[in-house]
């Protein structure tokens, strides 16, 4: 469809002249239903994705926060926990079926749920067509239904937190044949059965997002925006989708197998079972089989959650720093770097499956590999800020300490990337630590960063901003008091996904630190509050917004009003005339040239 | 009742410190103009930034010492030496790059912070030889790093030297079943199907002649003679299981309707191992490092290192676990199933 036709409409598109005004007109008479409910304006959205994402993130973050305090506090007893899951922590204590359920839904509600919709939902469909010039999304139907079928996968999940067996509780990989056998825990019964219905509907409202985002910015670029002039933010989410479009389905296949060998007698994954005082008649699958089908989306998994990240904080480093981006093609070609790799590296989760050492070796290398485009997006983020003229505002801030936790968590990564050293730290607090750092907290920065940014855009408000900053230490600190000292846990060999380690000779001697851990977990859980407190109060209440470019960006979506209607642009959609990252002397005391502006007599384009 | 009124209270605070940051603000807002506090700002966080990096500096140093005493004591296995050797070897080269970088990160964000008298400098934005550089030199670090690892990798992982005492290893929901093959050293067939908690926990073959004396532990001790290779033969009879040996580096899933393996020294004996770890109630042991249901957790076994004649006289009073009615066990370490009726 064309720009015209999609706001319009296919009848109004054939009546191109005269839009301007019709177009102001239109979006006043909008019934609540159709503009803020089922609305097909893809920045409203991306609003409903980002609200909904937090709002599961406040439920996530709680649920880790009862889960530690069973871990730091194994023999005391907590009455505010029975309050909130009634019979399951009978007495304030933390009922082990139960625990497992935390576990595995925190997992889900957190990778899934908040860094992949909740992450790439909304700033995709945010800054996607504002950023390259576009009226609304190459079809804002489909990215509505996108959206529904997230809010339908959740409330099953939500609806599966209540039944009288608990929710899922294999873990958020939940590997058969603990997740297809009813008798091998209760989370296994109807608690499963819900999870992969609304994981299944979640592949669907992925992968409708996703089609619509490649193909909105292969598509519907403005004249002038050619690839190589476009934002780093949307080279990352383009890949981000790509990655999700290849991989899902495979995933999808697996839950479809899982879904056959629970419901319908076969044996996929299932071989020589002898469980629940019988053995099952079924032989011959492979419960490695599924491993293999999880972690081919598994992996790139992280990737989908990291990228955006990138996307964002290289975009917010370049307009803090009034600088431009270093490297700007050595960015592109790593995320491509990143983006390939990421698909030949699933097997590095399973090192000790009992796969062949061969195979293992080749994923060794493969996985290595992925630390040197990494490496070269850290150096150009590094070389951005040197020299540059560094303004620290809350997003700035974030930004920082995004690129502070993505080498942190990544170092690590070299570690459990190499087989003969994975082969003791694998499913250890090593890899808990690892993977929080690098994908969790990390990614939650370049999200928090995007937020502090681009709020202006989404609400005409500033957040508050020494809210922000108390936020941002917070945060920091607590991230790193919390997750550092797992590391040591984790050398200890002391194993993740455990309820009580204290008849444990080898690893009873971490008590005082899991209470220290779980003590600072309750501080920056009380943090976040204070973020979701300033995220909707400043919606009505935030300082306004007085210039369309507050922070003296280069980008198009700053050259749209300060409350875009539908369509984004008043009149024409700008021309493009430069790259995104002109931070320099515009020779009129400005120190950035926007995208739209045209290229001087003799200059040449970048 | 009390949930709400608790809700209602976290709500009510937060109000009140948005209040009052928003009313800072404010105020900040009249005493000066958007420029002057942007640039207040800039001094506070950059100043901020260096001396977190200086606490955190400090904090890695105080959190290493106060918990290197908690750590594993040194490897128990002469393959978990050139574990820990190698795992130095990558500590020192990301902790290196991790210092480097940092030092990088909040010195340029304190060096480069906007005020008045500074602008960014030029227009600098790209150079293929430092991308190069930093292109090669992470190459060439990754592939010694890998080097090294494969070459570990393949130790590991090659086969069991012939004469390596052969030990089964089965996880169930929640404990681990250890089988000796006896005198033999074969292990008897064993088939699912068979399988009976009462009379038969691993679904041994009785007609197999291999069956006979294969000696059955069903608490999850496992015996080792010092300096005697193992190995191991690791199944599940239900769910994944993972056979996690900390003190000796290892770890192997294990996993129903495959087989996998696992094959190593053990070096110290336990008895030794209390007085190198100094802890009198030192003992091996094997954690479920997978994920298998609610008690997960509790899914422990042991191992006992010890010498040959110490482990000959153990073995000397196991009885097999389709022994004779008239032979019980000796030893509680080995709870032999009460006689087997032959089919």
């Amino acid at each position: 469809m064309s720009n015209e036709a999609i706001v319009h409409g296919v009848h109004d598109a054939h009546d191109t002249h005269a839009h301007g005004d019709h177009h102001a007109h239109e979006h006043h008479e909008q019934h609540f239903f159709s503009k803020y409910i089922f609305s097909q304006d893809h920045k409203v959205i991306a609003k409903q994705f980002l609200i909904t994402g937090i709002i599961w993130a406040i439920i996530g973050a709680l649920m880790s926060v009862f889960f530690r305090l069973q871990l730091g506090f194994p023999d005391k007893t907590f009455p505010i926990m029975e309050k909130f899951l009634g019979e399951w922590a009978k007495g304030g204590k933390l009922d082990p079926e139960f625990y497992y359920a935390l576990v595995t839904m925190h997992g889900t509600i957190l990778v899934f749920f908040v860094l992949t919709a909740g992450l790439s939902g909304t700033f995709a469909n945010l800054l996607i067509p504002l950023q390259i010039g576009a009226r609304d999304m190459a079809s804002p139907f489909m990215n509505m239904l996108s959206y529904w079928f997230f809010f339908v996968a959740g409330v099953i999940m939500f609806v599966s937190l209540f039944i009288q067996t608990g929710p899922a509780s294999g873990g958020w990989t939940t590997y058969p044949p603990l997740s297809a056998l009813k008798e091998a825990s209760l989370g296994s019964g109807l608690g499963m059965d819900l999870w992969l219905v609304s994981m299944a509907l979640f592949v669907v409202s992925s992968l409708l997002g996703g089609l619509n985002y490649v193909s909105t910015i292969l598509n519907m670029r403005t004249k002038g925006m050619t690839m190589t002039r476009m934002p780093l933010t949307i080279w990352a989410l383009f890949f981000t989708a790509v990655l999700g479009i290849l991989s899902f389905p495979v995933l999808f296949s697996g839950f479809v197998l899982l879904i056959f060998d629970r419901s319908f007698g076969t044996s996929f994954y299932l071989s020589e079972i002898f469980i629940g005082g019988k053995a099952l008649p079924n032989v011959g699958g492979s419960a490695i089989l599924y491993q293999h089908l999880f972690w081919f989306l598994g992996h790139p998994e992280v990737y989908i959650i990291m990228l955006p990240g990138m996307g964002m904080a290289s975009e917010i480093l370049s307009t803090n720093s009034r600088k431009p981006i270093f490297g700007y093609f050595a960015m592109i070609i790593s995320l491509v770097g990143i983006t390939v790799l990421a698909f030949l590296v699933w097997a590095h989760h399973m090192f000790v499956t009992g796969m062949s050492p061969f195979l293992g070796s080749i994923f060794v290398l493969l996985t290595l590999l992925i630390a040197v485009p990494s490496a070269v997006k850290v150096f150009n983020w590094l070389t951005t800020i040197w020299r540059g003229n560094l303004r620290f505002t809350p997003a700035m801030m974030f930004a920082l300490g995004f690129v502070s936790l993505f080498i942190s968590g990544g170092l690590t990564g070299i570690f459990l990337g190499n087989s003969a050293l994975d082969i003791h730290l694998h499913d250890t607090y090593f890899v808990v630590a690892h993977f929080h750092i690098v994908m969790g907290v990390s990614a939650f920065f370049g999200m928090f960063a995007g937020i502090y940014h681009w709020y202006p855009k989404m609400f005409g408000r500033f957040m508050n901003k020494p809210l922000a900053y108390i936020h941002f230490f917070i945060t920091f600190i607590g991230a790193y008091l919390i997750f550092w000292p797992m590391h040591y846990e984790g050398v200890a060999g002391m194993p993740r996904r455990y309820y009580d380690y204290s008849a444990w000779e080898s690893f009873k001697n971490f008590g005082t630190l899991n209470s220290f851990i779980s003590v600072v977990v309750i501080v920056v859980f009380f943090g976040q509050l204070l973020f979701v407190f300033n995220f909707f109060a400043s919606i009505w209440k935030g300082r306004k917004v007085t210039t369309m470019n507050p922070w003296g960006s280069t980008t198009l979506e700053w050259t749209t009003p300060i409350n875009p209607g539908h369509g984004n642009w008043e009149g024409d959609i700008p021309e493009v005339h430069r790259w995104s990252y002109d931070y320099r002397d515009d020779g009129h005391g400005n120190d950035f040239i926007p995208q739209t502006t045209p290229l001087r007599p003799g200059e040449e384009s970048h | 009742m009390s949930i709400f009124i608790t809700v209602a209270i976290i709500f009510l605070v937060l109000m009140i410190v948005y209040q009052i940051a928003q009313a800072s603000e404010y105020a900040a807002s009249l005493r000066s103009t958007e420029k002057e506090r942007q640039k207040k700002t800039n001094i506070v966080m950059a100043a901020s930034l260096v001396v977190f990096f200086i606490l955190g500096c400090y904090a890695i140093w105080q959190c290493h010492f106060s918990l290197m005493d908690r750590m594993l004591p040194q490897s128990a296995s002469k393959q978990g030496e050139a574990y820990d050797m190698m795992f130095k070897v990558t500590l020192i080269v990301t902790g290196i790059v991790f210092f480097i970088t940092h030092v990088l990160l909040f010195w340029f964000a304190f060096k480069y912070k906007a005020t008045d008298d500074r602008k960014a400098s030029y227009f600098f934005a790209h150079n293929n030889k430092l991308e190069l550089i930093w292109t090669t030199v992470p190459a060439i670090v990754m592939a010694v790093l890998v080097a090294i690892g494969l070459r570990n990798w393949m130790t590991v992982t090659s086969p069991a030297p012939a004469d390596a005492k052969v030990i089964e290893i089965v996880g169930k929901q929640f404990n681990w079943i250890v089988r000796y093959p006896g005198a033999d050293n074969v292990l008897g067939k064993r088939n699912f199907r068979d399988i009976n908690d009462a009379t038969n926990v691993l679904g041994m073959d009785d007609k197999d002649p291999a069956s006979k004396d294969d000696i059955v532990a069903q608490n999850g001790e496992m015996h080792l003679v010092v300096g005697k290779p193992v190995k191991l033969i690791i199944g599940s009879r239900d769910v994944i299981h993972d056979v996690g040996l900390p003190h000796f580096r290892l770890k192997m899933d294990a996993v129903p309707g495959i087989t996998t393996t696992l094959w190593f020294t053990p070096a110290i004996t336990s008895t030794e191992m209390k007085k190198i770890s100094k802890n009198p109630n030192f003992v091996y042991e094997i954690s479920c490092d997978q994920m298998c249901g609610k008690g997960h957790y509790s899914m422990r076994g042991t191992i006992i290192v010890e010498t040959q004649a110490e482990y000959d006289a153990w073995i000397a009073k196991q009885a097999a676990y389709f022994a004779p009615p008239a032979a019980p066990a000796a030893d509680s370490a080995a709870i032999a199933a009460p006689a087997v009726a032959v089919k």
